[in-house]
């Protein structure tokens, strides 16, 4: 006969751990092994890059000319044919370049009834002491209205590629607007103050003078633009605004295509359903002359101004 | 002189109005002005059509008051009407069907943009079909392709910008190599008009001159096409650009662009180096050879894909490849085919984006096949429009791919030199074809037990349905009525020569 022990004291023997283990009357767990819900995996931003980078680096290795056999033989190949390909290019090029009419013969083909009609009768036809602005305004008009419809939709892209919301713009304004440009520099603005009102009055100049002197309508445009840079690099955009925003850009753009296209469109089809035209041309030699051209021009150098400095405008801080 | 002959004129013109107007509207008004353009002008090359048949002959429009080598000009007969009135109705219907997406995709500030775009694009391939002067063409080409650029990347993620960024070097390479031969054959002839330079080359050519720039330049012409149509070996910017763009661009630019630089090269060949000396020059061997490959090598990548908007972008590079391998056959009927296929082409392909992207709208916008099991069941009618593309794409009579690859079997007989590898290869790709198209017509009607998505109705979408609806009957007519197209295109090449 065991010798009895009292309730307390059997509990912190093994034999009791043991039975009660065996009949299943406690989860040896419970009480012994601290337990948690399991939480939601966080990974943490260094193991992010840190993977990233070994992926990478697994990349670079696959790449890597050393490490991988073939990726070495294939690229040796394509650059082999790459340049085996670029010097028979050339080769045929300059071939065909060889057999080409020589530059400034008199009997090359280029030399025929069409320049001749243009230098000949271009200047009572079309009225226009500027042979080139005549040629293009009157004789192609057509292309020249596409080309300028090509300066119109490349602003249209890189309107969609960096024009930023009205709300992000005004937050941004402040900030980024001189973010790596001296604010408000004394030279800068010197100089502007001085050269601006030059720049427009010249660029004012070879518009209208386009179909007496060189130039025209898209060299014209181009200087008027690069004035409206100047100022804008100069004195920032707060000041353009005043006289030059989004609302003032959209409307001088619109009517600028629509006038040069109502005209482009009379001019087409009184010629070709054969209607005389009333538009006289003038007195060659004087600023009110050779027909559409002036009207044109006008309408091609704003146009142009127009996209010189929306593209500035639209880079530097998204919007106009 | 009749007014119809105003027509081309007017609707290029009111093109680039409404480009320019909407430029200064909001998203919605830009939207109307857009859909009012469209139903005009598919009136006004519905009239001209009309006016060409009536009278027999095909007429030039001068754009101006000076006439044939000083001016521009404009040219209309049977084929440059039926073409413009095609895609004025495929861009029409593009639009309307992927509406829902554009809302989704685009900022709501830019909405306006993207019809601007549109308007000019339309403009660029009125202007491409309907001209008669290589400048002109030039010209509107570049709009093409800067707006083709802005459709691509104004759904703004990364995607969709390094597949527009792809685009543009490769179209613009395109665009160069056109520049390049351009100058070439002004240089050699001295003229600008297609006419013109027609006579000119023709005498050249009987002078036995400049043989090798005048070749170099038909070569670098057509293979600037090439680039910029995405024939096979000059096709990697192509899958980027139709897979994630918005589901109206990726319509419009595989069955309106590509094919309106095709049919630029048709012209090329017709109406400026003429078929004879271009047959000569051996350039058309090369094309027939790419044309092969693009069948079997884009059929087989579009098997490869898992993506089924990708599918579809490869799709499109195995039938531009059929479209060159007409080309290829050097005959009047292999040409017919070709242009046929143009327009069977661009009725199927913008109807499979447009009903794929109703399928994927109901698989939680997953493009992958394994989400889409079942889709089928959950919109009938992109469903429907699924099925009958792809039995249309695979070449299954009533619709409009039995018909090209029937003109084009037929092409083939009659070139004795040909007809073997064109027709091993046109069977091979209709099997490859059937492999990709059935398997995604099975997979959609796949039934499922629980799914987590949603199923949409016609309540829910009706326009959708109608355009659906519209695509379908268009592909069917196309494959039923399809002789007096057939007769059309042969007039209309007939006019060309």
């Amino acid at each position: 006969m065991s010798k009895l022990k009292p309730q307390e004291e059997y509990e912190k023997t093994s034999a009791f751990r043991f039975f009660r283990w065996l009949s299943g009357s406690k989860d040896p767990y419970v009480g012994e092994v601290e337990m948690k819900a399991q939480r939601e995996t966080v990974i943490p931003e260094e193991t992010i890059t840190e993977r990233m980078r070994e992926s990478e680096m697994i990349r670079d290795r696959i790449y890597d000319g050393e490490q991988n056999k073939a990726s070495r033989i294939f690229h040796r190949i394509y650059v082999a044919v790459a340049i085996f390909f670029c010097i028979a290019l050339v080769g045929v090029l300059l071939l065909t370049v060889s057999c080409l009419p020589p530059n400034g013969n008199a009997d090359n083909p280029v030399n025929n009834v069409v320049s001749e009609r243009y230098i000949e009768s271009g200047l009572q036809e079309t009225g226009a002491l500027n042979i080139v602005s005549g040629m293009i305004l009157t004789y192609r008009a057509f292309d020249t209205f596409g080309e300028t419809n090509v300066l119109f939709i490349a602003t249209c892209c890189v309107m969609i590629l960096l024009m930023l919301d009205d709300a992000i713009l005004k937050k941004q304004a402040v900030m980024n607007d001189r973010r790596y440009e001296p604010k408000n520099d004394t030279i800068l603005q010197g100089v502007a103050f001085v050269l601006c009102p030059v720049i427009f009055i010249f660029g004012i100049y070879i518009i209208l003078n386009g179909h007496l002197s060189p130039g025209g309508g898209f060299s014209g445009g181009a200087v008027m633009g690069s004035g409206l840079i100047l100022y804008v690099a100069a004195f920032g955009f707060q000041k353009t605004q005043r006289f030059f925003d989004e609302h003032v850009y959209k409307i001088a753009k619109i009517t600028a295509l629509c006038m040069y296209g109502l005209i482009g469109t009379y001019f087409y089809m009184m010629g070709a359903n054969g209607i005389d035209d009333h538009i006289p041309l003038g007195i060659p030699g004087h600023i009110l002359s050779s027909g559409i051209i002036l009207p044109i021009n006008v309408c091609v150098g704003l146009e142009v101004a127009c996209t010189m400095y929306a593209f500035y405008a639209l880079f530097r801080r998204g919007g106009l | 002189m009749d007014f119809v002959r105003n027509f081309p004129c007017i609707s290029i013109m009111l093109c680039l109005f409404a480009g320019i107007i909407s430029s200064g509207l909001r998203g919605k008004a830009a939207m109307l002005v857009n859909t009012g353009l469209l139903v005009t002008n598919t009136v006004l090359s519905a009239c001209t059509l009309l006016y060409t048949l009536s009278t027999g002959a095909s007429f030039v429009y001068v754009m101006g008051r000076f006439p044939a080598p000083w001016g521009n000009e404009i040219r209309a007969g049977v084929l440059e009407s039926l073409i413009a009135l095609f895609f004025c109705i495929i861009m029409l219907l593009s639009l309307f069907g992927g509406r829902h997406k554009l809302l989704q995709g685009v900022e709501e500030g830019k909405l306006y943009l993207y019809y601007v775009l549109m308007d000019l694009l339309l403009s660029s391939l009125l202007a491409l079909v309907y001209t008669n002067d290589m400048f002109t063409a030039y010209v509107f080409v570049e709009i093409n392709t800067i707006s083709a650029c802005g459709l691509i990347m104004i759904r703004q993620n990364g995607r969709t910008i390094e597949a527009a960024v792809r685009y543009m070097i490769m179209s613009l390479l395109g665009s160069g190599m056109l520049l390049l031969g351009l100058c070439m054959l002004y240089d050699l002839t001295g003229h600008l008009l297609m006419s013109n330079i027609k006579e000119s080359v023709a005498l050249i050519v009987a002078e036995g001159e400049y043989t090798i720039p005048l070749i170099v330049s038909i070569v670098l012409m057509s293979v600037g096409l090439c680039i910029k149509s995405a024939l096979f070996p000059f096709h990697a910017w192509l899958p980027d650009a139709y897979g994630y763009s918005t589901v109206s661009s990726a319509a419009v630019l595989s069955s309106l662009v590509s094919k309106g630089y095709i049919f630029l090269l048709i012209k090329i060949i017709y109406r400026v180096i003429g078929f004879d000396i271009y047959h000569d020059t051996r350039i058309i061997d090369i094309l027939f050879l790419f044309g092969l490959m693009g069948m079997i090598f884009g059929s087989t990548s579009a098997i490869r894909e898992n993506d089924i908007r990708r599918m579809i972008a490869f799709s499109s590079v195995a039938q531009i490849g059929y479209i060159y391998m007409g080309f290829g056959m050097g005959t009047e009927a292999g040409m017919t085919a070709s242009v046929f296929h143009i327009l069977s082409h661009a009725a199927t392909k913008s109807l499979l984006f447009i009903a794929a992207v109703g399928l994927t709208d109901v698989s939680g916008r997953n493009r992958q096949f394994i989400e889409l099991t079942g889709s089928g069941y959950r919109n009938r009618w992109a469903g429907v429009a699924f099925t009958v593309g792809s039995l249309a794409m695979v070449g299954v009579p009533l619709f409009s791919g039995f018909i090209s690859k029937l003109l084009f079997a037929q092409a083939a007989v009659q070139n004795h030199a040909k007809m073997l590898p064109a027709l091993i290869v046109l069977g091979i790709s209709t099997i490859l074809n059937a492999i990709y198209f059935m398997k995604t017509v099975i997979r959609i009607y796949t039934p499922v037990e629980d799914t987590p998505y949603p199923s949409v109705t016609f309540r829910d979408r009706p326009v959708y349905a109608v355009v659906l609806t519209a695509f379908i009957v268009l592909n069917v007519m196309l494959g039923i009525s399809s002789q007096p197209v057939v007769d059309m295109i042969r007039q209309g090449l007939a006019m060309f020569a």
